[in-house]
């Protein structure tokens, strides 16, 4: 490249140009939003700083809230995680056919993206009060759902084995290839000394993976705490959690107090926060033992 | 392998297979009930020629089209420039690409409105083309995390500074590099990004909601409170379109793997 | 004492047979290389002595145990891989005791053992660090420990050096050779490298395509290779090309020069003979010993420190000829003539 070398101080400047425009766009529709959201939950309506909005989350409505998101995401996170495992390990390690993984693969990162509305109607198509499922264990077993199994779409669990169509998927996807990490020799060298396939997964392969794992709960926690569309389309309003509280506050501030939105914004950025520093800090350390 | 680890693994699979499959044959199946006591497409028909339909339809394709547009405009310099001029600051800008998966999309939108009203000192909700820019930049950001991991993969397995420095010594400008030398090398990435931007942004239902545009997602939702058996039709509508966007991405991706050849 | 026993082992994947009719038998305390290229088969063998693969034919007894029907955990064999394969979730203790944990043994046990294992690699003061905070040849040396802490009754040992920078390798290898003499634990050590089969090891297999081409001491593969392949594989070889003058009095003809044979010859007369010779039989010094004398004319010289290489061209054949360098002696220049007195025992019929 011939260019001449110019003096250190004229230099900098030119190659900072170049992020400008991206920089200035993520500033101005990530950045300052969000650090008006966050401000704005530590200040009065004139604009005085208090910690009043942060306690007043602890009224009404807003605990029982965040208490039911909490949960849901936390059921869908360890049930996608179980069984996103089960699904992957089963593939890669060869109990079911080895050409089964790519197509899983595909399907995984389709259904992954599948969420919202659409995803909401179809568990509603199938297990809704007329729903495929539901009508054929009525018709055909004598099964009522609502009666026997105390099952609705419409509640806590309805809601969670509705996330977990998008969390499943999303935990095969990360895992497989912390899966494929585990090296042969490793599987071989533990039982040359003696363990069997139990103490092996006890105390090498399980190890070894329980980073990716909880960082990957993390995630997927992360992943449900945030998901707006799919539980309004489902429960309507009905279903008290963070984000439909959240949504109502900032469509007609029902809560009285614009303020108490912005703190309630906040609670959930702080939540979704630390689930994402656990599981970065969980891929780093766990990136750092397979070097 | 042992019994009960294969049994145990076809019933992890089988399971996820029927967990998969069956809601979609439900919502199918259910899609197309609208006739009484007989299968049909009357759903899709209605759904089809529903003019709300075509035009919430017509203005999320417009909304993903401009985002795209948007996105790569965005990225691929960006990308370009980091890894050509300040590797260092590459981890910084992932960090800042990654925030949109950490603040979620009600908070950044709560954030829009309360920032870009009409009495802020960019009153963009304050006019139809204000508002439009700002879902369009919206979805740019959501999009962000995917687009920029897909161009910058895509960058990777090019040599970057090489392609430039033979382009500068032949007397290219930045603009021709980076639209006539970089862009074509890197489109099956730029395609992969596009396709996934597409897919995200037909189906946003929190920004296009709160900020009250007639786009696709809200008008799904609304159909869903009211009426039977559209809403269905127009998922599978919907989970196809999606569908349609990831294959589209494997075979873009298919294509990356065989015209690039080791140099 | 004959402690591993490989009688009549066959193994194929599929269609394709990789070992074929291999028998050995190994004494206790023995240190037995198998050498050869890569897909010759050897770590297969290998594979097949840990239980990781089961022979298609045949039967691998240890300590009169026949070992068909144990799974590699039941056979309390040590194992050391090329990538060393240390546990990285466990530092160098952990891992160390990992079989002796697997097996229940008591914690003041474990304990003692563990360090008295550091202790013989001279890593006890690395006890608590991890995989990842080690050097290459540290780790393998873990490995060594590891494979070594359940007292095996075998040690095997699949290209442990493969993956190490050269002067590591050389210490290494002595260090395991050292370590395997202290213990008196019968090893076999698979490698494609020549020079560290024949250094430390008490016989060498010397394995082609599945089959042993040949198996003896160290000594007598380099100095009576029975094939051209062991011949050619071990060490330089020299091949000259000569004429069969007569069978009987196995007399051979190397250009205008005849040859009486130490080696008897089975082909008929005027048939081409290849014979081969080391590089380092004979001298070309004045008052050399030999019963015979090759004449040729140097074609290139190599000064490489301690051995001086010259190529001599002997009618029509291009002879390496290697000798130690002495500061008294001008080595022979391009275009000189030589006399390479050699003995004719030096010359070993090649047969394939």
């Amino acid at each position: 490249m011939n260019q001449a070398p110019p003096a250190r101080r004229l230099r900098l400047p030119l190659t900072w140009l170049g992020l400008l425009p991206f920089v200035i766009f993520v500033v101005m529709f990530l950045i300052l939003p969000t650090m008006h959201i966050v401000i704005g939950a530590f200040q009065t309506r004139d604009g005085a700083f208090t910690l009043q909005n942060i306690r007043d989350l602890n009224s009404g409505t807003i605990p029982s809230s965040y208490w039911i998101s909490v949960k849901i995401s936390v059921a869908s996170a360890a049930l996608g995680c179980l069984i996103g495992f089960g699904m992957a390990a089963a593939v890669v390690f060869g109990a079911v056919p080895r050409w089964l993984k790519a197509p899983l693969l595909t399907f995984s990162g389709v259904a992954s993206n599948f969420a919202g509305v659409p995803l909401a109607f179809a568990f509603l198509a199938t297990f809704g009060p007329v729903g495929l499922v539901t009508v054929l264990l009525r018709n055909n077993f004598g099964i009522v759902l609502q009666r026997d199994l105390g099952f609705s779409i419409l509640s806590f669990w309805g809601l969670t084995i509705t996330y977990l169509f998008f969390q499943i998927p999303l935990m095969i996807l990360i895992i497989t290839p912390a899966l494929e990490g585990l090296r042969r020799e490793w599987r071989e060298a533990a039982e040359v000394l003696g363990a069997t396939a139990l103490q092996y997964w006890r105390m090498v392969a399980l190890p070894i993976l329980f980073p990716s794992i909880l960082g990957t709960f993390a995630l997927l926690f992360a992943n449900a705490f945030g998901a707006v569309a799919t539980a309004i389309a489902l429960t309507g309003s009905s279903l008290n959690i963070v984000p439909i509280q959240l949504y109502a506050q900032i469509r007609g501030d029902v809560l009285g107090n614009p303020h108490l939105g912005y703190a309630m914004a906040f609670g959930m950025i702080v939540v979704t926060a630390i689930a994402n520093v656990v599981y970065i800090w969980l891929r780093v350390r766990a990136e750092r033992w397979l070097k | 392998m042992s019994f009960w680890a294969r049994i145990t693994g076809w019933a992890a699979l089988i399971f996820g297979l029927l967990y998969f499959f069956v809601p979609l044959g439900g919502l199918f199946e259910f899609s197309l009930k609208a006739r009484r006591g007989v299968y049909s497409f009357d759903a899709y028909a209605k759904v089809l020629t529903d003019l709300q339909f075509q035009q919430t339809f017509t203005y999320s394709v417009v909304m993903a089209l401009v985002t795209i547009a948007i996105g790569i405009l965005l990225v691929v310099p960006t990308a370009f420039w980091v890894r050509l001029k300040m590797p260092w600051a590459r981890p910084y800008v992932e960090f800042l690409t990654l925030m949109p998966l950490v603040i979620p999309a009600i908070v950044i939108v709560f954030g829009y409105i309360r920032l870009y009203n009409t009495s802020s000192w960019l009153p963009l909700t304050g006019s139809i083309l204000g508002t439009n820019l700002l879902l369009a930049f919206g979805y740019t950001i959501l999009a962000l995390p995917y687009m920029y991991r897909a161009v910058d993969t895509g960058l990777r397995t090019i040599d970057v500074a090489t392609l430039t420095e033979a382009a500068q010594s032949l007397g290219a400008g930045w603009i021709t590099i980076l639209g006539r030398v970089i862009l074509p090398n890197v489109i099956p990435a730029v395609l992969s990004g596009a396709f996934l931007t597409f897919a995200i942004v037909i189906g946003e239902f929190t920004l296009a909601s709160l900020l009250d545009r007639p786009a696709f997602g809200p008008y799904l939702q609304r159909i869903g409170a009211n009426k039977a058996y559209e809403p269905f039709a127009l998922s599978v509508i919907a989970f196809g379109i999606t569908w349609g966007c990831l294959v589209l991405i494997q075979l873009v991706s298919r294509l990356q793997k065989t015209t690039q050849r080791p140099a | 004492m004959t402690f591993l026993t490989l009688t009549n082992i066959q193994k194929s994947f599929g269609a394709v047979k990789v070992v074929h009719d291999f028998n050995m038998s190994i004494d206790k305390g023995e240190f037995v290389s198998f050498l050869g290229p890569s897909g010759c088969g050897k770590t297969t063998i290998l594979r097949m002595v840990a239980g990781f693969e089961t022979p298609s034919g045949g039967t691998i007894t240890i300590d009169g145990k026949d070992q068909s029907r144990l799974k590699p955990n039941q056979r309390n064999i040590g194992m050391v891989f090329q990538a060393y394969a240390l546990f990285p979730n466990m530092n160098v203790f952990d891992n160390v005791a990992f079989g002796l944990k697997v097996a229940g043994k008591p914690r003041d046990e474990i304990q003692a053992r563990v360090t008295e294992m550091l202790k013989l690699i001279h890593l006890e003061h690395l006890a608590d660090r991890y995989p990842y905070q080690m050097s290459g040849g540290q780790q393998q040396r873990v490995a060594l420990a590891r494979a070594l802490a359940p007292k095996p009754q075998v040690l095997l040992l699949d290209e442990p050096l493969s993956a190490l920078d050269a002067k590591i390798r050389v210490s290494l290898r002595e260090e395991i050779r050292q370590i395997q003499r202290q213990l008196g634990i019968t090893t076999v050590f698979v490698t494609h490298d020549q020079e560290e089969a024949l250094s430390i090891s008490d016989r060498v297999v010397v394995m082609n395509a599945g089959r042993a081409d040949q198996i003896g001491t160290p000594f007598e593969i380099y100095n009576r290779p029975a094939t051209r392949f062991v011949a050619s594989f071990v060490g330089t070889l020299n091949l000259i090309e000569a004429k069969v003058v007569d069978p009987q009095n196995n007399t051979v003809a190397i250009g205008d020069l005849t040859i009486a044979l130490k080696e008897r010859i089975t082909v008929p007369a005027g048939s081409t003979v290849q014979l081969a010779m080391r590089p380092e039989a004979g001298s070309i010094l004045d008052g050399a010993k030999g019963d015979t004398t090759l004449t040729g004319q140097v074609v290139s010289g190599h000064f490489l420190g301690s051995v001086i290489r010259t190529r001599i061209d002997v009618a029509g054949n291009t002879v390496s000829f290697d000798m130690f360098n002495d500061p008294s002696i001008t080595p022979p220049a391009i275009g000189d003539t030589v006399y390479l007195k050699i003995d004719s025992g030096d010359l070993l019929v090649v047969r394939d």
